[in-house]
């Protein structure tokens, strides 16, 4: 199908502008707090509770007009969950998802519905996310249907608009699911998206069963739309290449809870908590020079833990290379270790140890580092030192300095009890 | 050793003729066809290349390229007629150690598949078996090709099991595949493929249905097992990423036919096909600094019932124009050697893709 063109985004007519909301970029759009979802496991003639999947285990992040926060993280670690709760596709356990500053933790559908129009959401599989027994019009008129909106010139005219927009042909109105691809398939979904021109598109997985030309496609289009609309996005994705392109700030999740969340730059080129730098050494690297240079793949040990019965403390103790006693009982808190990167971790990478009294490695710590080139380790080992030194050096000027102010506490005490509660 | 030497071996030009080749595994002109109701089904429309014993030879392409069409017609698993009364229409040479696999009597084959050639598969969800346990599956496995009790193939199993990384392989061995998790059910696959030790591994995307963190422990297995076994390995996968890790040979597949396959380090670095550089630039690459933008290929692959005239990719390329008198949409390209066994199917003249390459897509990557 020709008219399946490069991606190009026609100016919107005059009239078409439909209830144009524009919060300030930069202003919070959405905001988690301690948000919790637990799915029930029932057992028995009564169903009665006898445990819980801990899906979802206490998040905390903002987003910010305008942005894109991308959300990476292994199957199971309730990253799909999280993009169903702040869509309110699913009501939370605990904590509070505010969005413009309303808190719609609990409201009902009805409650909901009109917020509808502003937070949307993309699907993963083009093919279930469509239904087959409608046609292209239909689908995408449906949001105008459901919030009982006629947008100036026609419910038709704006469907048309919407397909040209995604970079389908107009014409296909009056066509079914099944004759599109995948890619075009994934665009319909998008328009639908956009219909409401909302302000918040959460997308689980838009590109990963898309192929690779058509993933780019796909990617180029979103982008293009977040420029062209001043789309707030929150992308869900496993791929981290994909993420890394997409993202301006990028949280990591593990079991449920964030480990990392950071910018994008800081993420890539300094990651500091080991799942981390684990996960983005796993990915394969299209370049077949490096193909014998398998010294700075980190494998980790095993699969990640049942989210049934997460582990005690951090919850990567178990499979991390530098855990030791202090990780097994204490959970570290997210916590912004430099400007712009929160970590939850008592021995991050790439800064000052933040457990340094704790140092003799659980026996689960020393098994995996052997799966860890000893490059790695000793390379690790420097920059913390190095970190750690200057850290040491700042806060010795600070102390000279304060002494002569008679001030306060060091940033390194401070971040030293924040660890220790 | 160097690289090139090495990759080199493995491949060779396609050869006409019956003689029967010295190559370990070689495919002529391989075309497997479908009848539908909607016309013929072209899903390989012409497929030669030449695989060596340790080497891994990496076949790329989109979903409908015919990739795992063509790992199915080397295991000979589309003779069967599983297509209703239809039958797939094969034709061309599969020779596998001297032994010509299409017109072989499927006794022969049957006895072949498993020892000789084995498969691993996408989803090891669907291709185990969840009535029977792990231990089973593998000892049935064992046993077809081996007159041994059944207390032998059980110790040749739970050997396997460790091999490939299952912890204590005596007790999982009689836990079901819903037991495993994704990747210790990939693990279990790859030992059942495994255990009898065969020449050619087929790997069908290995690891598309895993987690990045699991993916790099299965290649980095494939790997290990390969230098171990000396095996031949075949991997197949749309992840250029997985392809640069193994393979030493690439094939990339378009419509049906390869439009380029030459050394790994060729095919990244000096690529003379435009869909190859359309992969190429439609990948957002960890290893490099931010892209703007990615360039995607525009358009959407070709059906293979009505695969364009010509060069399939003609109405995705942006080059299709730089060829004279239309040719690119007349008269289908056939491989020409391009560098020291570097093939592509372009109707360009090598010095108009080497300018392209180099001047106008190579910096933007």
């Amino acid at each position: 199908m020709s008219e399946d063109k490069a991606v190009t985004i026609p100016a919107r007519s005059e009239g078409a502008t439909t209830l144009t909301k524009d919060a300030a970029p930069g202003e919070t759009l959405l905001k988690v707090t301690g948000l919790q979802k637990h799915f029930p496991i029932k057992k028995g003639l009564f169903q009665r509770q006898v445990g819980a999947v801990h899906a979802v285990d206490g998040l905390d992040f903002e987003v910010k007009s305008g942005e894109t926060l991308g959300v990476v993280g292994e199957s199971g670690c309730g990253k799909s969950t999280m993009g169903r709760l702040i869509t309110r596709l699913l009501e939370p356990t605990a904590g509070k998802v505010e969005f413009e500053g309303k808190d719609i933790t609990h409201l009902g559908v009805g409650g909901m519905r009109p917020l509808r129009r502003d937070v949307q959401m993309i699907f993963q599989d083009p093919y279930s996310s469509l239904n087959p027994r409608h046609t292209i019009g239909t689908i995408i008129s449906a949001p105008f249907k459901l919030q009982g909106v006629t947008p100036p010139g026609g419910i038709r005219a704006e469907v048309q608009r919407l397909l040209s927009v995604v970079g389908l042909n107009p014409e296909h109105y009056n066509r079914y699911p099944h004759e599109f691809s995948g890619g075009q398939r994934q665009r319909i979904g998008i328009a639908r998206a956009l219909a409401l021109n909302p302000k918040l598109v959460v997308a689980d997985e838009p590109v990963s069963a898309l192929d690779v030309s058509i993933q780019a496609q796909v990617v180029n289009l979103l982008d293009d739309l977040q420029q062209e609309l001043g789309l707030t996005y929150v992308i869900i994705a496993h791929d981290l290449s994909v993420v890394r392109h997409v993202s301006d700030r990028i949280a990591v999740m593990y079991l449920g809870k964030i480990v990392e969340l950071a910018d994008r730059e800081s993420l890539y080129r300094a990651p500091m908590h080991p799942y981390t730098k684990a996960l983005m050494s796993a990915v394969p690297i299209p370049d077949p020079r490096r193909k014998n240079t398998k010294s700075d793949r980190i494998l980790l040990k095993g699969d990640v833990p049942s989210p049934i019965s997460p582990p005690s403390g951090c919850r990567f103790h178990t499979r991390c290379w530098k855990a030791t006693e202090i990780c097994k009982t204490t959970e570290p808190a997210l916590i912004e270790l430099k400007p712009g990167q929160q970590v939850a971790c008592h021995h991050p990478e790439n800064f000052e140890d933040q457990a340094p009294q704790d140092t003799v490695l659980l026996t689960v710590a020393k098994e995996a580092a052997e799966l860890v080139a000893d490059e790695v380790l000793a390379e690790s080992a420097e920059t913390s030192a190095a970190v750690a030194a200057e850290v040491a050096e700042v806060a010795a000027e600070v102390t000279v300095a304060e002494e002569a102010a008679e001030s306060s506490e060091s940033p390194k005490g401070e971040s030293q009890e924040s660890t220790d509660k | 050793m160097t690289e090139l030497s090495k990759s080199g071996a493995a491949l060779g030009e396609p050869t006409s003729g019956s003689a029967a080749p010295t190559s370990f595994l070689e495919v002529r002109d391989l075309k497997v066809h479908f009848p539908t109701d909607d016309g013929l089904v072209k899903s390989v429309d012409g497929l030669s290349f030449k695989l060596e014993k340790g080497k891994t030879l990496g076949i790329v392409g989109e979903s409908g390229s015919g990739k795992s069409v063509t790992s199915l017609g080397i295991m000979g698993l589309h003779t069967a007629g599983q297509y209703g009364k239809r039958k797939a229409q094969i034709s061309g040479e599969i020779w596998l150690d001297g032994t010509e696999l299409l017109s072989a009597d499927p006794d022969h084959v049957r006895k072949l598949r498993g020892r000789e050639m084995a498969m691993i598969f996408q989803d090891p969800l669907s291709a185990l078996h969840p009535y029977y346990t792990i231990g089973q599956q593998i000892v049935e496995a064992y046993r077809i090709h081996h007159d041994v009790s059944k207390k032998a193939a059980k110790k040749r199993a739970v050997e396997m099991l460790d091999r490939v990384g299952i912890p204590q392989p005596d007790k999982r061995i009689d836990s079901y595949p819903h037991e495993f998790s994704g990747g210790m059910r990939q693990r279990a696959m790859i030992a059942m493929s495994l255990v009898n030790n065969p020449e050619l591994l087929i790997a069908d995307e290995p690891t598309t249905a895993l987690d990045v963190t699991v993916q790099a422990q299965i290649l980095d297995l494939i790997r290990d097992l390969q230098t171990e076994f000396g095996s031949a390995v075949i991997i197949i996968t749309h992840d250029l990423g997985v392809v640069a890790e193994l393979a030493d040979d690439i094939l990339v597949m378009y419509g049906g036919r390869c439009i380029e396959r030459g050394p790994a380090e060729k095919v990244f670095y000096e690529p003379r096909h435009p869909y190859t550089w359309g992969l190429l630039g439609s990948m957002p690459r960890l290893d490099r600094e931010q892209q703007e933008r990615l360039i995607p290929v525009k358009g959407s692959p070709p059906s293979l019932i009505n695969i364009p005239s010509g060069c399939a990719f003609n109405p995705r390329c942006p080059y299709a124009d730089v060829p004279k008198d239309n040719v690119t949409r007349t008269v289908r390209p056939e491989l020409t050697e391009v560098g020291s066994h570097h093939w592509a199917a372009c109707h360009m003249t090598q010095e108009q893709r080497e300018r392209i390459w180099t001047e106008e897509i190579a910096p933007k990557l």
